[in-house]
């Protein structure tokens, strides 16, 4: 039924009735090619404003600002990611256990969920709480800013917006990113060893011994460059959405909306990718 | 004779996809001048001060800022030319974010290599300028309308420019406070030796304010010149606009 009515839209054009099924999807592709130039050509700019005021012998951008969306991005998210972390981490162990159990094999568990964990889940969870709590929290700023003419104005005192604004924001998402993952990995596995313990008879320390067996450099690697580049699109993707804002209030409601749809939805699809290049690259 | 001019506005287009906002308009603008822009809304005044500090770029023709090509410049240049124009938004555009003082400092920190000393001088002597010494330290959103147009004008001062942009500066003000911004604008450009464009609807504080007047209409300048001739201007759209009558060209068209 919604398929239907969505292929509809682009079935029927009004007043002539000319079948166009491949104009819906020549619009939509076009569209998602202008965001993905708009995002490039915002990197590109935020660099070229860094590197601009590097030339003229000072910092790319102000460091009181960088560390102060360090500690709300960061340290402010550590609480959340934590507890979601140790939430999913228990709730893997045990219903994995559940199942590895009838076939006397839940010393595995540990093993299982950390290489979970370290690879997949932690970076993947970590970008989806981020994009929520942070990449809609710097659309919804910026957004505002954007509206109140106050990015307009900064550009206009000859002060790169780029710079000022998306600079420390970007940096500090991405840098903090692999730090935050780390710690929703170390929350799964607090998880996950209470659960051994408890439900799967596994003592903590034969637990910690198989999880150290279980994991290789490379997944930590995979982890934490998969997390660096979540990082990335979420603070590409938001300062974006909050810098493309139009219409006033209604227009920031609705970027931030989007914002995080499309940050979390990019997270997940860069997932995949990352998984096919990584397996093939770090083998 | 004569000075050249320090902005140079010749046969500039604007378009914005078919909408057409200017269309062959030319202005120039002397130093030391302060040029009223009036319009009817939509006419494109807010987009010319736009065009001049190199927010936007015309579709064609030149705007030219003590002779040099705006439209043409590399980011770093115009950067530089930027911070010899002050703008002064309609609804003051301070930075919601941080306090009164951090705001007046922020030009200074980022394109000057001024000690806080200095800078700290520099932000109590243009908050004196203002009349807000008191409201130093505090954030944006306890300021009134006034104050804000105020800590807005002492912003545009900080870098000392050659020109000054205002856009609406009585807008949504009481008539009293309205005056006193106009005061203050005629006070601090003399003093400093800005010229300055303010665009505004007011005509009270435009015949206050203005050395010059010109009048924007269909994308052109149709009338500029002084406020008592500007006044006595024959050209019929001037005349409506001027008078507010309902009967004329500009309803019309």
């Amino acid at each position: 039924m919604g398929c239907d009515q969505v292929a509809g839209r682009y079935l029927t054009r009004p007043g002539d009735g000319t079948l166009y099924l491949i104009e819906g999807i020549g619009h939509h592709t076009r569209r998602f090619l202008q965001i993905v130039s708009s995002v490039v050509w915002l990197l590109i700019n935020t660099i070229a404003e860094m590197s601009d005021n590097v030339r003229r012998g000072r910092m790319p951008f102000r460091p009181a600002m960088f560390f102060a969306q360090t500690d709300r991005a960061g340290v402010g998210s550590v609480p959340l990611t934590a507890m979601v972390s140790l939430f999913l981490g228990l709730t893997m162990a045990l219903l994995t256990g559940y199942q590895l159990q009838k076939f006397g094999s839940e010393r595995f568990v540990p093993g299982l969920v950390a290489i979970a964990f370290t690879r997949e889940l932690g970076p993947l969870l970590t970008g989806i709480v981020i994009a929520a709590r942070i990449g809609a929290a710097y659309t919804a700023e910026l957004g505002t800013m954007t509206v109140s003419e106050e990015v307009e104005a900064l550009e206009a005192m000859g002060i790169g917006p780029l710079r000022f604004l998306v600079a420390p924001r970007l940096m500090a998402v991405t840098l903090l990113m692999p730090c935050l993952s780390v710690v929703a990995t170390l929350a799964a596995l607090a998880g996950t060893v209470f659960i051994s313990w408890y439900v799967l008879n596994i003592s903590p320390e034969y637990c910690k011994d198989l999880i150290l067996e279980s994991i290789e450099l490379k997944d930590i690697s995979t982890g934490i460059i998969k997390s660096v580049l979540f990082g990335m699109i979420i603070g590409l993707v938001s300062c974006f959405k909050g810098l493309a804002v139009e219409g006033g209030a209604a227009g920031v409601g609705t970027a931030t909306t989007s914002s995080v749809v499309v940050a979390i939805t990019t997270v997940i699809g860069f997932d995949t990718l990352a998984n096919i290049i990584l397996s093939q690259t770090l083998p | 004779m004569n000075e050249a001019p320090l902005v140079s506005i010749e046969d500039v287009k604007l378009q914005f996809g078919p909408k057409v906002v200017l269309d062959g308009l030319t202005i120039h603008v002397a130093k030391h001048d302060r040029l009223v822009v009036l319009g009817q809304s939509g006419s494109g005044k807010s987009t010319l001060l736009r065009l001049i500090c190199g927010i936007l770029k015309p579709t064609l023709g030149s705007v030219k800022f003590n002779g040099q090509e705006i439209p043409t410049m590399s980011r770093r240049q115009l950067n530089q030319v930027r911070s010899k124009i002050g703008m002064v938004y309609q609804y003051s555009a301070l930075i919601s974010s941080i306090d009164v003082r951090d705001n007046l400092a922020l030009p200074l920190e980022e394109l000057t290599r001024k000690t806080q000393g200095e800078i700290e001088r520099l932000v109590d002597e243009k908050l004196e300028m203002v009349d807000m010494t008191s409201s130093k330290y505090l954030m944006p959103a306890e300021l009134s309308g006034g104050m804000r147009k105020r800590i807005g004008l002492a912003r545009a001062l900080m870098l000392d420019p050659e020109l000054i942009l205002f856009d609406e500066p009585s807008a949504g003000l009481d008539p009293v406070i309205s005056s006193v911004i106009d005061e203050l604008i005629i006070d601090l450009t003399e003093k400093t030796g800005a010229t300055s464009i303010i665009v505004t609807h007011e005509m009270d504080s435009a015949f206050r304010i203005a050395t010059r007047m010109a009048m924007i209409y269909k994308g052109k300048v149709i009338a500029e010149d002084t406020p008592a001739r500007f006044k006595e201007s024959t050209n019929s759209v001037v005349a409506q606009f001027l008078s507010g009558d309902t009967d004329g060209p500009i309803l019309a068209n």
